[in-house]
């Protein structure tokens, strides 16, 4: 066992590497992270910045070949999963740890009714029997908003629309009530209405059994009312951590600013283009030696592009990988008075 | 030959999707009413917006179109053909015009095919790359939605959750095709690259007159790319109208539900607010409530409401609504409530 003091969770320097045609692909490259118990951290970052990868990494679900945890610690409630077998790693998946992942159809199985995939879960972690399982499933199915879930419950994935999928699998990750809920773009395939429901039933869990959670999502509105603090991935790399209202408020790196900028807003006129932060996001297999940042950065200066940049502590709680973190902070601190 | 306006690219006449579903021995056969009686027009260079809850038929109304999924009643007018009526292979021809994004992405790309291959297939099939390389075209494409062109060697599963979006996207766009069916193109993806996205597409709009039909239930998103917008309920069209003012001044309860619940990027404006959140289930398509579909979460539900199917009809100059308790004379319905008036619509 190793002593955790109350955290659920600690990544050190976690890298993730895959072997590729075009060189290596450093999906995530030195990520550090703790997670209190019954703690919300949410993670955002654009497409491709290694923010699925970084979650597959602590179920231990990356495929290898091609993929490789090549360094780094994860530490569940006092464990290092990276050292347990895969045997073990079963037995707390799906029960203790669980995962609803961004691609419904990389965890159903389109060939099985929707019932013979939630009736296993229980089956196999809380010794159901299948009378048991079936109530249980049609009971999960209800709570995820599913119409009718008795008499739909025997259709197979194709037969339900993508928002109903991502809740088959909602239902299927929180069926265990886990100690630890990774949820990767749970809400994507979502309407408001269904997806406050969701984020009702994800507080709930919290409420109820003090369940931990990573909330992956691209939704700023999302992560805004539902985390308690955040880190910003840019390729790879942990670019910005705060508490929510913190980074928010005052973010202190010019990419955390330029996400913020990109939401966009109902009261805006119509016919404005939208802000997008300019270029495209690196290709991790062969990047550019500086700030992995620096071509799309209008703040960029030469020590961008020659020198890769600090992470810079702001206070105890806040970092920003940047060259010029403080001054960036300054002035959102500044742009904040001025409200 | 089938009428239709000119203006109008496509029309759709009562169109109608059921699925069976269930069968086997022993077992009842029951029907998903997803689609039940759309009538629609979507004009020359528009972009029609389609939002409603999971579930409510907005994919298969999409599908239907195109006939990806077979409708089982009603008309699809384009061109002065009926395509819910043509043969495959002459809907196959039509698919150079009629494209569709589609919401899984993972599901709807070949596993086996690299993404080069995937992208350039129609530019081969329907002979486009009009004299250039199909290699060029591609790697333009790729470059067009944001993913670096040196990645065609790549298999999708090589590929993050947005990633492969963008091939979904690059993919329908390679026809050059009239009409493009989006659904949910960008909610898999992050801000900057949904800010590019909106943003491509409407300058492929503006350059080659593109219509599209843009599924998403992101309320933000649609207020800001689509022209007007249609709402969807169990089936049927519940509001219809510009998108402006649709998000501005909702006529429906069900709308009014929607717009409130939309989250806000703000932490602060987020602890403070309270959202309508729906109440009831959604009732089940197999089993439609009788009547008004929502009648069963609705505040303002009467009995009438179980007995008139109401009609989608114009209650203000270009804004439609589908309910018994409005009319174009009073168009509010908090106040119709509180005036006691019963019965007006419809
Ligand atoms: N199996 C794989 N083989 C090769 N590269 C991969 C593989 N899986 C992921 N990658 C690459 O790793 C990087 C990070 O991917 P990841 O899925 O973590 O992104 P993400 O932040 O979750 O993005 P999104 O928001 O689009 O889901 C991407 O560049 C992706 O192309
Ligand atoms: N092939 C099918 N067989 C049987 N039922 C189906 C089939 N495809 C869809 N359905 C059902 O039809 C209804 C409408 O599904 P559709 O996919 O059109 O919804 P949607 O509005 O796109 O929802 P979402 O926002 O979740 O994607 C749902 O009840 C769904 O389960
Ligand atoms: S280090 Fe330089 S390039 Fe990187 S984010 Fe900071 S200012 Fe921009
Ligand atoms: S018809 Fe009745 S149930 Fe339907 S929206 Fe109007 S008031 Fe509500
Ligand atoms: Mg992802
Ligand atoms: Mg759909």
């Amino acid at each position: 066992m190793i002593e955790q003091n109350g955290k659920i969770l600690t990544v050190n320097d976690l890298k993730t590497y895959f072997q590729t045609e075009d060189g290596v692909v450093k999906a995530v490259d030195g990520i550090t992270f703790t997670l209190e118990k019954g703690e919300t951290l949410g993670i955002v970052g654009e497409s491709g910045s290694g923010k699925s990868v970084t979650n597959l990494s602590i179920m231990r679900l990356i495929p290898e070949p091609p993929g490789k945890i090549v360094s780094g610690t994860i530490v569940f409630d006092g464990v290092d999963v990276r050292q347990l077998s895969i045997d073990e790693v079963r037995k707390i998946r799906g029960k203790r740890m669980a995962m609803i992942f961004q691609d419904p159809m990389t965890s159903l199985n389109p060939f099985l009714k929707i019932s013979t995939q939630l009736m296993e879960v229980t089956e196999l972690h809380l010794g159901h029997n299948k009378k048991q399982a079936r109530e249980h499933a049609i009971k999960m199915l209800d709570t995820v908003g599913i119409p009718d879930a008795k008499n739909r419950i025997d259709g197979y994935p194709h037969e339900f629309s993508g928002g109903m999928r991502q809740r088959v699998m909602i239902a299927m990750a929180l069926s265990c009530d886990p100690e630890l809920l990774i949820a990767d773009e749970p809400t994507t395939a979502l309407d408001v209405t269904i997806q406050a429901q969701i984020l009702e039933l994800i507080k709930d869990l919290k409420a109820r059994m003090g369940t931990s959670v990573i909330l992956i999502t691209h939704d700023l509105g999302v992560v805004a009312g539902m985390t308690d603090k955040i880190i910003v991935m840019y390729a790879g790399k942990v670019f910005e951590q705060a508490p929510t209202f913190e980074l928010f408020a005052t973010p202190a790196n010019p990419y955390t600013k330029g996400l913020l900028k990109s939401v966009p807003d109902p009261a805006h006129e119509d016919g404005t283009e939208l802000y997008q932060i300019p270029g495209l996001p690196p290709d991790v297999a062969n990047l550019p030696p500086g700030c992995p940042f620096a071509p799309r950065c209008a703040r960029a200066e030469d020590i961008c592009r020659a020198q890769y940049p600090p992470f810079v502590e702001i206070n105890e709680n806040h970092r920003s990988l940047c060259h010029f973190a403080k001054e960036v902070y300054a002035e959102s601190v500044a742009e904040r008075e001025k409200l | 030959m089938a009428e239709n306006n000119e203006n109008n690219l496509l029309s759709l006449k009562n169109l109608q999707v059921h699925y069976k579903i269930g069968g086997g021995l022993f077992k009842t056969i029951k029907h998903v009413k997803a689609v039940d009686g759309v009538s629609l027009d979507i004009k020359k260079g528009e972009t029609l917006g389609l939002v409603g809850e999971s579930g409510c038929g907005k994919s298969t109304l999409g599908k239907a179109i195109l006939r990806l999924t077979e409708p089982t009643g009603g008309q699809v007018l384009y061109n002065g053909k009926d395509l819910a009526n043509v043969s495959q292979k002459q809907m196959r021809d039509e698919r150079k015009n009629l494209q569709m994004i589609f919401q899984d992405p993972y599901a709807s790309l070949n596993p086996r095919m690299t993404v080069g291959q995937i992208i350039g297939e129609p530019i081969r099939t329907f002979n486009l790359s009009n004299g250039g390389s199909v290699e060029e075209k591609v790697q333009n494409l790729m470059e067009t939605v944001g993913l670096n062109r040196r990645f065609t060697k790549r298999y999708p599963h090589e590929f993050s959750g947005g990633q492969r979006q963008r091939i979904g996207i690059a993919r329908a766009l390679a026809v050059d095709p009239e009409f493009i069916v989006a659904d949910e193109p960008i909610s898999a993806l992050d801000v900057s690259i949904q800010a590019q996205i909106m943003n491509l597409m409407a300058k492929l709009q503006r350059e080659k007159n593109l219509t599209y039909l843009f599924i998403s239930h992101d309320l933000r998103a649609i207020r800001h790319v689509a022209d007007r917008v249609a709402v969807m309920y169990l089936g049927r069209i519940v509001e219809l109208g510009q998108a402006k003012t649709v998000y501005a001044e909702p006529l429906m309860p069900y709308t009014k539900a929607l717009i409130s619940a939309v989250p806000i990027p703000d932490p602060e404006i987020e602890a403070k607010r309270t959202r309508i959140i729906l109440k009831g289930d959604v009732p089940s398509p197999i089993n439609p409530p009788s009547g008004c579909h929502f009648n069963t979460r609705c505040q303002y539900a009467i009995a009438e409401c179980r007995r008139i199917e109401p009609k989608l009809v114009e209650i203000k100059p270009q804004h439609f609504a589908a309910c018994i308790r409005i009319s174009s004379e009073n168009p509010h319905i908090e106040e119709n409530v509180k005036n006691g008036l019963g019965v007006i619509g419809n």
